[in-house]
């Protein structure tokens, strides 16, 4: 159960359309929360209601994630009647998702269907009618969601998260039992035995953990930038995809006047394709912007393909200037215009002509590889592609490590059941599990009490 | 015809509390028992308290009842179980002497003001348009009343097994209530049925105690109540308990009864508590264990019996008798009674409000084991709260709910109400969600307030609570700046093998150190001042001082939670709200609301099957 006036954030405006994205925040604590990653002229607690301010928004190790317009609202006079704040980024998916992720890592939670109007609604902003429509939302969203569990996706990610909260409550129970029912004549817990148990519990967290960056893959789709110097057929690869593809989605407006983005999906994986701009170091400010815009794109880019011309030869400086920028390993050489050449030894991952085709399907395979790794993920693996769920995950490993510490401490059972009891309750979350008798209910089951 | 404000039907462990709560509240308060010699009886284990239920009676002392003041009084070993874990575990249990707890008990009710033992039995409640307006009773009299609280224990239709036969009677020797069942489950009400067992006595000197572990009670043993005068505790002389167990061979006799035993064979309908479990049951279960512990309890100074513990049972009485003459110590003991266990009807819980008032019918209050409970504490937790409830009610005063994070009784109440229970419901510690926050020791700071409001707790004790908290909030403040010089504790330290200190340290924070007690490094700091010196006689305002600083961190933790639950627990529903229409609203969900029709949404949170989607639909339709 989530608790009334905490500070929630979402997306107000369409997923993934449209030149700049609207990002809702409102509760008590809003403004103070973004005070925490905006950096603009004044602080926003300062600021009157209605007002907008320029400014950047940081992430968790202080870099820049947007140039952002923030709105103030201060209560009563906001759409939900709390204090909140409207953050205008430009339009990308990749920049919306990094501002909600800090955002919440500052203390908000991601809010649920309808749950602003819900908020309107209680803070009397707008009538019953309305409200009678949002028991609605609510009520769709969640049979959606409910048949969304179906799949098999969820199913998977269930029955591993319930693994694990048994796991827990199994430890909890030899824990409880050595509080509740010290009378007995029973063999009670063993510690090492415990830490041990809850050390592999959190390193199965960890792989799910892990397992999201390729759950919002799978959802989401695989970044690529385009990189190379002009005339290098960063435009040709793209028109050449465009035609003899026939499998573009959509085309949507990049997110500057420097950046075209395509989408194309290819044996069911949707790839997100950046024409960057150049990225010399130059004075002109129109330019400069541009370039800033590329280096934004290609450190978000799952994978880079860099481009090459077989008739100039190697770009050296511009390989060197993406080492710095991304990991090595994120970016496949390719090298272009093969057709116009009998050989060539400059390096390369991948031969293709933009212009043929030759060698475009080994590239989009290489491009799979590079994004989804060899494969330790399969259809038969769990996947965490839902950030509340991974949230909570990381909520529970935190509670079992604040558990292990405890042991550690040598502190007696009761304060360590405390964490295992907020870990059992976060993974609980997860899949909609509340019941506290469950570990009453496995002592009775597995041991012999009675006095 | 005779009149009071309020009935209350039975002398049990509810009983007596809700009687004395509603009367020293100024209630005329009519008690009907069948035999008030019975008033106290101890149906089961001579022994009050324990795991969690030692923690209910510092609760119900706290709030001005009984049951903690007759313990200390009739007590004949005082042990507190868990002491080498967190105090907020600790739990103090004692053996009882049977009849002294009985006679202790029948001598305070009878001298309470406004309070009338009337040896008759409840055959019929009257009710007038939804309203309780008196009683019929076994002697074919009509007693008018405003409150009626229900404490029928095991005696509903109370049905006693041993064997293939059964006797009617709710405990050995004595008659079951009939007739109101009935007449309840007229009004509306639904009824269920559940089983609880009891063990054999044995007779004291037909055992070879010289083989036997000896379990002593506690070199210092710590009282219960507040109000019992420290220098005349213990009251009486301090006895052992002895510990012996089954084995193999018993296990296989017992096996030979199998096809007599009523709870294999089907003749026992009703649930019996899966953490107490008989001796057959055991066996059966937990086929692969060897040997069960049994515990040889003393039921009195003066008595022969001794009460063998965790050897409850339903099978023949010849099985009994044979099994238990092969175990250890007891090769030649006689058996006095056989167990039995005991069938009675209760009525699930949901049907009551968190006052303990029914919801079907105004001024009708159940309490103890009628609402599925089981143990002395659990019964007397719930009566002392009906009592309480039943008088403010008549004097149309605000109601007095306790919360799950303030008492066990608010966990235990809220549990029966929000849960209801199809089994007998017994408190433990690991039902508290606030559990750390929920400790014997600060029982008096979080209740005794309304114990004085409602005029149970003196003024002198009140006082006494009041001093003791400013010495201890100004102590912990003290504490914080206070400083220690190494030179001032270290040859101490050194001396005991710890880790010395290097620079001067506040005594709050050496006093974090597991292995020192505030005590101690009081004793090492040099030049006594006042507050030092308040502090080390009041042993305690230490003892909280200490648990406090040593806690702190756990105890902030969950004092932010109780903050954040607090306004989700503040929201309110109507008492008659009607879920029915609420489309929005899960079907599960729905029918659960609609049965339990819970006070607050906190409430409905804790309802399995209510979604968390389901109460953002309901606080929609609240607000409208």
């Amino acid at each position: 159960m989530h608790f009334e006036d905490d500070t929630i954030v979402a997306l107000a405006t369409p997923f993934g359309v449209g030149a700049i994205s609207v990002i809702r925040v409102s509760g008590e604590k809003s403004i103070e929360t973004i005070d925490k990653i905006f950096i603009g002229k004044i602080k926003l607690e300062h600021c009157r209601s209605h007002t907008i301010h320029y400014g950047k928004i940081l992430d968790s190790s202080n870099e820049l994630i947007d140039d952002v317009l923030v709105s103030i609202f201060i209560s009563p006079h906001s759409y939900t009647g709390e204090d909140s704040v409207e953050i205008s980024s430009h339009g990308s998916v990749l920049i919306v998702e990094k501002i909600i992720k800090v955002i919440v890592e500052n203390g908000a939670r991601l809010a649920e269907p309808g749950e602003f109007t819900k908020r309107a609604f209680l803070n009397g902003r707008i009538d019953l009618a309305q409200a009678e429509a949002v028991a609605d939302v609510i009520n769709s969203r969640n049979e959606a969601s409910f048949r969304g569990a179906r799949n098999q996706l969820n199913g998977l990610l269930s029955q591993r998260v319930n693994f694990l909260r048994e796991s827990l409550i199994n430890i909890s129970s030899m824990i409880e039992l050595e509080l509740d029912f010290a009378e007995e004549d029973l063999e009670f817990v063993s510690l090492p035995q415990v830490l041990e148990k809850l050390y592999s519990i959190e390193n199965e967290i960890d792989e799910l953990l892990d397992s999201y960056s390729f759950g919002r893959i799978i959802k989401d789709g695989i970044n690529v930038a385009l990189v190379g110097k002009p005339n290098v057929g960063k435009s040709s690869l793209l028109n050449y995809l465009l035609k003899e593809k026939r499998a573009i989605v959509s085309e949507i407006p990049g997110t500057t006047r420097d950046i075209i983005r395509e989408e194309v999906a290819i044996n069911g994986i949707l790839f997100t394709l950046y024409d960057t701009a150049g990225m010399r170091t130059t004075h002109d400010e129109i330019e400069k912007e541009g370039v800033s815009r590329s280096v934004e794109t290609v450190k978000n880019a799952d994978v880079v393909v860099f481009l090459n011309d077989a008739l100039t030869g190697f770009t050296e400086d511009l390989y060197q200037q993406l080492k710095s920028i991304t990991e090595e390993k994120r970016i496949i050489n390719v090298l272009n215009k093969i057709d116009l050449v009998t050989d060539s030894n400059i390096p390369s991952d991948v031969k293709i002509s933009a212009k043929t085709g030759e060698g475009i399907d080994e590239l989009f395979d290489k491009l799979k590889e590079k994004a989804l790794g060899t494969g330790n993920y399969s259809e038969k693996t769990a996947i965490v592609t839902n950030i509340r769920h991974f949230n909570s995950l990381k909520k529970a490993k935190e509670f079992i490590e604040n558990a292990r510490e405890s042991i550690k401490e040598r502190l007696t059972g009761e304060f360590i059941a405390v964490d295992l009891r907020n870990a059992e309750d976060t993974l609980g979350e997860i899949i909609g599990r509340v019941t506290t008798d469950d570990i009453l209910n496995n002592i009775f089951i597995k041991f012999c009490i009675g006095k | 015809m005779k009149e009071f404000d309020i009935i209350v039907v039975g002398g049990g462990h509810a009983g007596i509390e809700a009687a004395i709560a509603a009367a020293k509240m100024g209630c005329s308060v009519g008690m009907v028992t069948m035999d008030k010699h019975a008033i106290g009886r101890m149906s089961c284990n001579p022994a009050i308290g324990g795991s969690a239920k030692g923690h209910l009676v510092h609760e119900i002392d706290a709030l001005g009842g009984v049951m903690g003041l007759i313990a200390d009084k009739t007590g004949i070993q005082f042990r507190t179980l868990n002491k080498s874990k967190g105090p907020a575990v600790w739990a103090g249990r004692c053996q009882s002497d049977r009849k002294l707890y009985s006679e202790e008990a029948e001598r305070v009710v009878s001298s309470t003001q406004n309070l009338e033992i009337v040896e008759d039995s409840v055959l019929e409640a009257i009710e007038e348009n939804k309203k309780i307006v008196g009683v019929r009773t076994g002697k074919g009299e009509e007693i008018k009343c405003k409150a009626l609280i229900v404490c029928s224990g095991t005696f509903l239709n109370g049905l006693m097994h041993t064997g293939l036969s059964s006797t009617k009677g709710g405990r050995f020797g004595e008659s079951p209530a009939t007739g109101l069942t009935e007449s309840l489950v007229k009004m509306g009400f639904v009824s269920g049925r559940l089983k609880t067992g009891t063990p054999p006595r044995l007779l004291k000197n037909s055992i070879n105690w010289n083989i036997l572990e000896e379990q002593p009670g506690n070199e210092n043993p710590e009282p219960f109540s507040l109000r019992t005068p420290i220098y005349e505790f213990p009251y009486l002389p301090q006895v052992s308990c002895h510990i012996t167990y089954t084995d193999p061979i018993v296990h296989k006799i017992l096996e030979k009864g199998f096809d007599r035993s009523p709870l294999f064979t089907g003749l026992i309908s009703g649930v019996g508590p899966r953490y107490c479990p008989s001796i057959e049951d055991k066996v059966v279960r937990f086929a692969d264990k060897e040997r069960h512990q049994l515990f040889l309890e003393p039921e009195g100074l003066d008595s022969d019996l001794i009460y063998l513990n965790g050897f409850s049972s339903s099978l023949p009485a010849e099985i009994q008798f044979e099994a238990l003459r092969k175990i250890k110590g007891l090769e030649k003991a006689e058996m006095v009674r056989h167990g039995y266990a005991v069938e009675y009807d209760y009525f699930p819980p949901y049907q009551i409000d968190l006052t303990l008032e029914t919801k079907l019918i105004e001024g009708l209050y159940f309490a103890g084991q009628i609402n599925g409970t089981s143990g002395y504490e659990e019964a007397a937790g719930q009566g002392i709260i009906a009592g309480i409830n039943a008088a403010l009610n008549i004097q149309r005063r605000p109601e007095f709910i306790l919360k799950r994070n303030q008492a066990y009784i608010g966990v235990l109440i809220d549990d029966l109400v929000g849960k209801s229970t199809n089994e007998p419901y017994r408190m433990f510690t690991s039902r508290a969600e606030h559990r750390l926050l929920l400790r014997q020791d600060n029982a008096d700071r979080r209740l005794m307030k309304y114990g004085f409001e409602f005029e149970l707790i003196s003024k002198e004790t009140y006082h006494e609570l009041k001093e003791r908290e400013i010495l201890i909030i100004s102590s912990k403040q003290y504490l914080r700046k206070r400083k220690i010089q190494p030179g001032q504790i270290n040859s101490f330290l050194e001396s005991n093998n710890l880790s010395i200190i290097d620079n001067t340290e506040t005594i709050e924070k050496i006093v974090k150190r597991p292995e020192l007690s505030l005590r101690t490094v009081l004793e090492q700091s040099n030049g006594y001042d006042e507050t030092i010196l308040k502090l080390l006689n009041n042993e305690k305002a230490l003892q909280q001082v200490e648990i406090e600083i040593k806690y702190e961190g756990y105890i902030r933790r969950q004092e932010e939670l109780v903050a954040k639950i607090e306004k989700i627990e503040k929201i309110q529903i109507p008492l008659n709200f009607d879920y029915t229409n609420l489309k929005a609203i899960s079907t599960e969900g729905r029918e659960k609301l609609n049965k339990i029709k819970p006070r607050s949404i906190g409430q409905a949170s804790r309802i399995s099957g209510v979604t968390p989607s389901d109460l953002s639909v309901l606080l929609v339709y609240l607000k409208s």
